[in-house]
């Protein structure tokens, strides 16, 4: 989960350093220029997709667990 | 050796000797507390001083190695917390406390308590940094163990509402004080670990007295840290004082605020560093394109527009004809310069004039040639008609015609001219002009 955004990170980072040598043919550069949108796509995907939620944790007397909304104000 | 025998009587430095050693060796480790007096700090960084509480007193040194790095500044009145050796300073019959260690006392026993498990702790390698986990830089669930009522959490989920995080947080309660809260934190670290769902754990709570954050100072908790696998962060609300807890989590935060701000913080990075690298990204293909459509002008303006190319070529031409003209021109000017000279030289010869003269002479050329041919034919006419009358006058077919016969033998074929030249049965041909006859000769004569 959180070690593929820092994947996709760096593979974009990777591609911005190789379109940055500037070792590339016009169609090398468009293609790596690609993968680095994708890549970014995920790592927003990622940096985006945790939902905002507030939950308490309780333990059954067997062991095993489940959540509940937490109220603060309680 | 028996050292109560009086039997022997020592030295005064074999008996100080016997002490010093009975007392080093015994006295090798030791924690004292007490309030500072005759506090001396001469120029070679050595500190002296007096331990003393209401009945005893112990003087004390820190040597200047130990004396550097000390955090505080020792003062007269201070209570302090030392550890050291005892050691006997023979030339004056003193023995001294040899200190290694000091920290301005907090709360006694407590303190003490606190200062031998973190020895302990240490010792055993449970603070090393090579334990510490990293900290994830995108938690997406991070459990939380602290008091569901207390401050602590109230200052997370605000500084959550404040970054508009979309963090998921599970909260795990637990009493942060008191009898028994050192156990159920400990326990709470383990039901994350058990429950697994969470990158990334908070235990804290917010500020107080030495004796509040106690239960963060208990080994259950620094073991129950140290043990779990979900990296954790500890905050407990205390700038000043070092809990075991702090020393034992992957991260110490200072409040439990700021430790929400390091996990969310992490987030705001990264979505910086994302868009440093799409931004990056963006400007280096559109270089690599505005790079490509300049070689793609530059490539366009060597081939040029065909049109302009004709334009070029025409206005070439014209410039060509231009020059040809010019240069016709001139040769013109030149030749025509030559042929009115030549024009001039042949008009002097007058040709016209030649031709009406060799029109004349050919004319009368033609003509007497016309007269000599004439005069000629006529020559050869006459020549020809004399020559063929003496042929026809000699031709034997005129004679013949005019009655005469030609006799000859039949075997030669040969003319008979004399009759001696036959005899009689001889068989002859005779011609006439008309015709022949064979003949046989009878007789002949000679006239």
């Amino acid at each position: 989960m959180a070690e593929k955004f820092e994947t996709s990170l760096a593979k974009l980072e990777d591609v911005v350093n190789r379109l940055e040598s500037g070792e590339l043919t016009l169609d090398e550069a468009l293609k790596a220029f690609e993968e680095g949108v994708k890549h970014a796509a995920i790592c927003n995907k990622k940096l985006h997709e945790a939902e905002k939620k507030i939950e308490i944790l309780l333990k059954h007397k067997d062991g095993t667990f489940h959540t509940e909304p937490f109220n603060p104000s309680e | 050796m028996d050292l109560f025998t009086g039997k022997r009587i020592l030295t005064v430095t074999q008996f100080t000797n016997l002490v010093s050693g009975i007392l080093e060796e015994n006295f090798d480790h030791v924690w004292i507390e007490g309030e500072v007096s005759n506090l001396s700090t001469p120029t070679s960084g050595h500190i002296y001083f007096t331990l003393k509480d209401a009945n005893a007193q112990v003087r004390a040194v820190i040597f200047r190695a130990s004396a550097r790095i000390l955090k505080f500044k020792i003062t007269d009145g201070m209570q302090l917390i030392a550890r050291g050796r005892v050691s006997v300073f023979a030339p004056r019959g003193e023995y001294q406390l040899i200190t290694e260690y000091v920290e301005p006392k907090g709360i006694g026993a407590l303190q003490l308590s606190f200062l031998q498990l973190k020895e302990r702790l240490h010792k055993e390698g449970l603070f090393s940094e090579a334990r510490k986990k990293p900290v994830p830089r995108l938690p997406q669930r991070v459990g939380i163990v602290t008091s569901p009522t207390g401050a602590a959490i109230h200052d997370i989920l605000h500084v959550l509402d404040r970054r508009f995080s979309n963090i998921h947080l599970l909260l795990n309660p637990v009493r942060v004080q008191g009898e028994g809260a050192a156990a159920e934190i400990a326990s709470a670290i383990r039901d994350f670990n058990r429950y697994g769902k969470v990158d990334v754990i908070i235990v804290g709570r917010g500020g107080g007295s030495i004796e509040d954050l106690w239960a963060f100072n208990e080994e259950v908790v620094a073991r129950a840290i140290a043990e779990s696998k979900i990296p954790l962060i500890s905050a407990v609300g205390h700038e000043v004082d070092i809990t075991i807890s702090d020393l034992a989590a992957d991260l110490r935060a200072p409040t439990p605020s700021a430790a929400a701000e390091l996990v969310i913080a992490t987030k705001a990075e990264l979505s910086e560093k994302l868009t440093t690298q799409l931004f990056r990204l963006n400007r280096v293909i559109n270089l690599i394109l505005r790079e490509s459509r300049g070689e793609v002008l530059a490539l366009c303006k060597g081939l040029r527009d065909p049109s302009s190319l004709i334009d070029t070529l025409y206005q070439k031409n014209d410039y060509l004809l231009e020059r040809l003209n010019a240069s016709i021109t001139k040769q013109t000017d030149l030749r025509g310069q030559k042929l009115a000279l030549l024009l001039g030289r042949l008009s002097a010869v007058n040709p016209q004039k030649l031709v009406f003269t060799y029109g004349a002479l050919v004319q009368s050329l033609y003509l007497r040639q016309g007269r000599a041919a004439t005069n000629l034919m006529e020559r050869f006419k006459k020549s020809v008609m004399m020559k063929s009358t003496a042929l026809d006058n000699l031709s034997p077919l005129a004679t013949l015609a005019r009655g005469y016969s030609m006799a000859f033998r039949i075997s030669d074929g040969r003319l008979i001219r004399d009759s001696s030249q036959i005899t009689s049965g001889d068989h002859i041909g005779v011609q006439f002009a008309h015709g022949k006859a064979q003949c046989i000769v009878e007789q002949t004569t000679s006239d």
